[in-house]
């Protein structure tokens, strides 16, 4: 199911921002080149909030402890749990629409 | 193509894995399909850094040594967290937990140990369930079950006083408890000290603050329903809040017993490390027997591990094990200690030779019968270990004068010894990396210590061997090792040093991080590098900088320090640590309304508000309307002060009144790491100015020491003396002066302490007081610039910088 989050110009460039949709916290990220990602927003180290992290092409460093993460496939560069990542993409006006699994379905 | 064989390994642990990547080395990828049981939920960890962990000194997430992806890389199927239940020899099936299934052609078991529990009565609740405070120290999750039961206990017990056991003590110290250590024999570590060493060993430990109690058995842990206590045999009480119990190993043998191969104490193997009963079948590691010997150390595992490797992918089927010489080099908490062989001497002719020093907890000794090593002990000063243990393990020959085997007395130049270094001599016990495992590294282009270290492992475990790996490496290179070019990047992700990159960002013009990358580093943003570019160009071209926000760290974002859940602190200005009723009033205000959860007086002479919510941080600064304190920041932090001439009867200099000037001049101020700055009244040095990063003291005639580069913090170092002046306004302006040429020459990060250390006093006076470089009038010029281009950052609470600066959650907008 997609959701429309809201216009990006909600989230500075280099950035990210959370959403909470249904009993999910989703965190968006807004990379300098003009990519957009989307994935959970609590690191799965010790729960640091990861859109408070540094952004640099798609390698997001969680701000507690540094851990790193491959925004587009999850991955976690230096070992541990990765991270879940929904598709998300832009509307025609520049919205931001995430794409999440149906509850029950 | 020959069909894949089938290879089952038993135990995701240090010596099973390293046996993979071994195999993997000699090409096993084409000749096995791999499947690796393992009952612990993670990919594989370096076992022995887990009092670190412990400690919190490192994060659980550094110490893995193969992450999941490395499984899925090498087409390793893993099940983590599933315990292998059974063997059956006959299907050559190997059953684990949820009914997984695997078959093999050959099978590995390398399943470890696991701590022995001494019969002691109420280790276990009645009803057989563990009771709560009663821990062993093996796994990872014993070390976080351990440390989320000690927060807040007044006292823990660790029965055990051998490597382990010390090792876990050495953990819990750090919770702030009062740690015993219980130990059933008459001195420490046992298996590697003999009663002096042991007994000195006590005493440093006791120093550390760690409370010994030797000749003690544990009969009973007393406490209904947890922990309150020990009592030993001769029924005297210790009350303790948890205890750790760390009283020996025992190998696991089980699955390999039900299987019906031969298992004495360990499971029995042959020279290839293969049991004897079935070709089939391996063993390695902790739980392996050979030659009647199990190893519980890590070096042997690794020797053990290459023959196996060789001998099941049939690269080398006339490999042997031929048992290992047990020589460590061990740290405990955080003391150094190398130990080989035997610890006291079997025979009449055996001779000692020893040195003993118990108030600086050194102490040498040596077994030596007919010329050669037999054992030795070194505690505290290990700076010979690397040729004694050389000596040991290939039995050579030692020379006559025995004074030169203790202390190096202009002897052997470290070349000479690192010449005679045999090849495949052990160097980094952690990952059993040889010398001639460095030397082909060497060989094969890689040219400089940390590329050889990321290539071999090399000095990434404990740490303990870096300085021994260094000095092969120049050695193999002939002297001429490189720089590792990364070690002198300013940020890891631009390659220029510190002079470079400020030429290059001033040639091109350059005003933002993101041009820094587009134009030095091909475009490719290193998001760990950013906040340091960022410190560097704001130093460089003022309010010319091109501030982009996403640059920061989340502290600089928000102007408050970031804390475990994800709220802030948050520290105002106090210069000098003097505050008024009116300020206090406002403190206590803005705690009420905002509900802030903990106000505490900071080690800075400040106040902290910790806990606020993001939110809630424009609010909080509008009401308390005082400028920030920067305790955030890689800044300028704060200037303590003493109270001085204003009150105290020794003052001799007004301490005060300069700290309140410094905090005016430098506040806010970026620089390469946090400076933390202190102003006494006297010598007697109240404020500690001594060791802080910048400090003044007041001394007889009305003049002022300036001490520079003091630390207190991670690292004790007590100031250098800078220069004496006369008034207050040559201690701002000769501090400003220095304070400038800091900010031009450190690299990011490099706290003063290391930055005076590593350029020298002498250097520094040069520059700063006597101008030798002709650059004083233009260190004071910049640093003139900075302070006018000063703004509290706090006023952002009135105008946001960016979209939803102080909002992390927002809400959804169709
Ligand atoms: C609040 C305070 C402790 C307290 O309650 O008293 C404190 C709290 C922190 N200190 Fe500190 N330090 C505090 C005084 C000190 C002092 C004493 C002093 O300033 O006179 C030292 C020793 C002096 C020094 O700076 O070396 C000190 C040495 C450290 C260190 C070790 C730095 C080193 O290189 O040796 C760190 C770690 C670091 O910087 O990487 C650290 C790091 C931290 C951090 C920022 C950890 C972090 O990154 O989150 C702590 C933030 C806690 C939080 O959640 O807000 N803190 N810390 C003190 C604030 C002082 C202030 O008013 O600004
Ligand atoms: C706190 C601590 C500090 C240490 N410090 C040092 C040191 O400084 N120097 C040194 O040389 N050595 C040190 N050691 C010892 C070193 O860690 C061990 O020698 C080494 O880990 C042994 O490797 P192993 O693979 O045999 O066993 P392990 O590393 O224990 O691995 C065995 C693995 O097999 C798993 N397993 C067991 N049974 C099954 C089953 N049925 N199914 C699935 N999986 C199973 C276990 O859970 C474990 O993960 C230390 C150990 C500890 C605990
Ligand atoms: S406040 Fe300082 S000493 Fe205390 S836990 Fe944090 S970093 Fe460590
Ligand atoms: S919480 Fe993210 S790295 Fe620790």
């Amino acid at each position: 199911m997609e959701i429309t989050l809201g216009p990006l110009s909600t989230i500075p460039p280099g950035e990210g921002r959370a959403f909470d949709v249904g009993s999910e916290r989703i965190a968006v990220f807004l990379a300098r080149d003009g990519r957009v990602f989307a994935t959970q927003a609590a690191c799965p180290h010790r729960g640091g909030p990861l859109v408070d992290g540094l952004l640099g092409g798609c390698t997001l460093v969680c701000p507690l402890h540094a851990q790193k993460f491959n925004l587009q496939t999850g991955e976690a560069l230096n070992g541990g749990p990765g991270l879940k990542t929904y598709p998300v993409r832009l509307s025609a006006t520049n919205q931001i629409v995430v794409q999440i699994e149906r509850d029950g379905g | 193509m020959q069909k894949k064989r089938k290879l089952v390994v038993i135990g995701n642990g240090m010596a099973g894995v390293r046996t993979v990547e071994e195999i993997l080395a000699r090409g096993g990828a084409e000749q096995f399909e791999i499947t690796i049981f393992g009952d612990e939920p993670y990919g594989n960890y370096n076992r022995i850094l887990l009092s670190e962990v412990l400690s919190g000194s490192q994060d659980a997430s550094e110490i893995f040594l193969n992450p999941l992806a490395w499984y899925r890389e090498n087409r390793i199927q893993l099940h983590a967290g599933v315990r292998a239940r059974a063997i059956h020899r006959h299907s050559r099936q190997v059953t684990g937990e949820h009914e997984i299934v695997a078959s093999y052609d050959n099978l590995i078991i390398a399943t470890g140990s696991s701590p022995y529990i001494p019969p002691i009565q109420g280790v276990r609740l009645e009803g057989g369930r563990e009771k709560p405070g009663v821990f062993v120290f093996r796994t990872l999750d014993d070390c976080h079950r351990i440390a989320a039961y000690a927060k807040g206990k007044r006292r823990a017990a660790v029965i055990g006083g051998g490597l382990l056991g010390l090792e876990a003590a050495r953990g819990l110290q750090n919770f702030g408890i009062d740690v015993h250590v219980v130990h059933i024999s008459g001195h420490l570590m046992g298996q590697q000290l003999d009663a002096t060493a042991g007994a000195i060993l006590r005493t440093t430990l006791e120093q550390l603050g760690v409370t010994v109690h030797l000749n003690r058995s544990t009969k009973e842990v007393l406490g209904d329903d947890r922990v309150t206590g020990l009592r030993f045999a001769d029924d005297e009480v210790l009350d303790c809040d948890l205890v750790v119990i760390s009283a020996g190993i025992r190998p696991n043998v089980d699955l390999a017993l039900r299987a019906g191969v031969t298992v004495e104490r360990g499971i029995v193997v042959d020279n290839h490390m293969r049991s004897p009963d079935d070709p089939r079948i391996y063993a390695v590691g902790e739980c392996a027997q050979h030659r009647g010997h199990v190893y519980g150390l890590v070096a042997p595992l690794w020797e053990q591990g290459k023959v196996l490797a060789d001998h099941i992918t049939k690269r080398n089927e006339k490999a042997t094990y031929s048992g290992s010489k047990v020589a460590t080099k061990l740290k405990v908490m955080g003391i150094q200690l190398a130990s080989m062989g035997i610890t006291e001497p079997a025979d009449d002719r055996d001779e000692i030779v020893q040195f003993i020093e118990p108030k600086r907890g050194t102490y040498k000794k040596l077994i030596i019968r007919d010329g050669r090593l037999l054992g030795g002990i070194l505690l505290g000063d290990v700076s010979k270990a690397a040729y004694l243990m050389q000596a040991f393990d290939k039995n050579t020959p030692l020379p006559d004068e025995r004074l030169s085997l203790l202390f190096d007395l202009g002897a052997p130049s470290t070349k000479a010894t690192l010449e005679e270094m045999p090849p495949e001599m052990q160097v980094c016990n952690c990952n059993g990396v040889s010398k001639e495992g460095i030397v082909a590294c060497v060989r094969s282009g890689k040219r400089s210590s940390r590329a050889i270290m990321d290539a071999t492992r090399a000095g990434m475990g404990c740490g303990a061997c870096k300085q021994l790996v260094s000095e092969i490496v120049a050695w193999a290179c002939g002297g001429a090792a490189e720089q590792d070019p990364a070690a002198s990047y300013y940020v890891p992700g631009v390659p220029l040093s510190k002079p470079e990159l400020v030429q290059a960002v001033r040639e091109r013009g350059l005003r933002s991080v993101s041009a820094v990358f587009r134009e030095l580093a091909g475009g490719v943003e290193d998001p760990g590098s950013k906040p340091g570019l960022a410190s560097l160009l704001r130093t460089v071209w003022h309010h010319e900088y091109e501030d982009e926000r996403d640059a920061r760290f989340i502290n600089d974002r928000v102007h408050a320090n970031i804390q475990k859940d994800g709220t802030f602190s948050v520290i105002p200005q106090i210069p000098g640590g003097v505050t008024s009723a009116a300020q206090l009033r406002k403190i206590a205000d803005v705690v009420d309304r905002y509900r802030v959860p903990l106000v505490k007086l900071t080690g800075g002479q400040r106040i902290d508000l910790l806990g606020v919510k993001k939110e809630d941080l424009p609010g909080v600064w509008r009401d308390l309307d005082m400028p920030s304190g920067f305790a955030y920041g890689k800044s300028y932090r704060t200037c303590k002060s003493c109270v001085g001439t204003d009150f105290c009867r020794f003052g001799l200099g007004d301490s005060i009144d300069l700290a309140v000037k410094i905090e005016d001049r430098f506040r806010g101020m970026d620089t390469p790491a946090k400076m933390k700055l202190a102003t006494a009244g006297c010598p007697r040095n109240c404020s500690e100015a001594m060791v802080k990063d910048v400090g003044a003291v007041a001394v007889e005639g009305g003049k002022w020491e300036i001490y520079v580069g003091g630390a207190a913090g991670a690292h004790v170092r007590k100031g250098d003396v800078l220069c004496v002046v006369d008034a207050h306004a040559d201690v701002l302006r000769l501090m400003g002066r220095f304070i400038q040429y800091y900010r031009e020459n450190a690299r990011y990060l490099e706290r003063t302490y290391g930055f005076v250390e590593r350029l020298g006093i002498q250097k520094i006076r040069a520059v700063v007081v006597d101008d030798s470089e002709g650059i004083a009038a233009r260190l004071d010029a910049e640093m003139q610039k900075t302070v006018e281009a000063y703004r509290d950052p706090w006023r952002e609470a009135y105008s946001p910088a960016t979209p939803n600066q102080f909002r992390s959650v927002l809400p959804i907008v169709q």
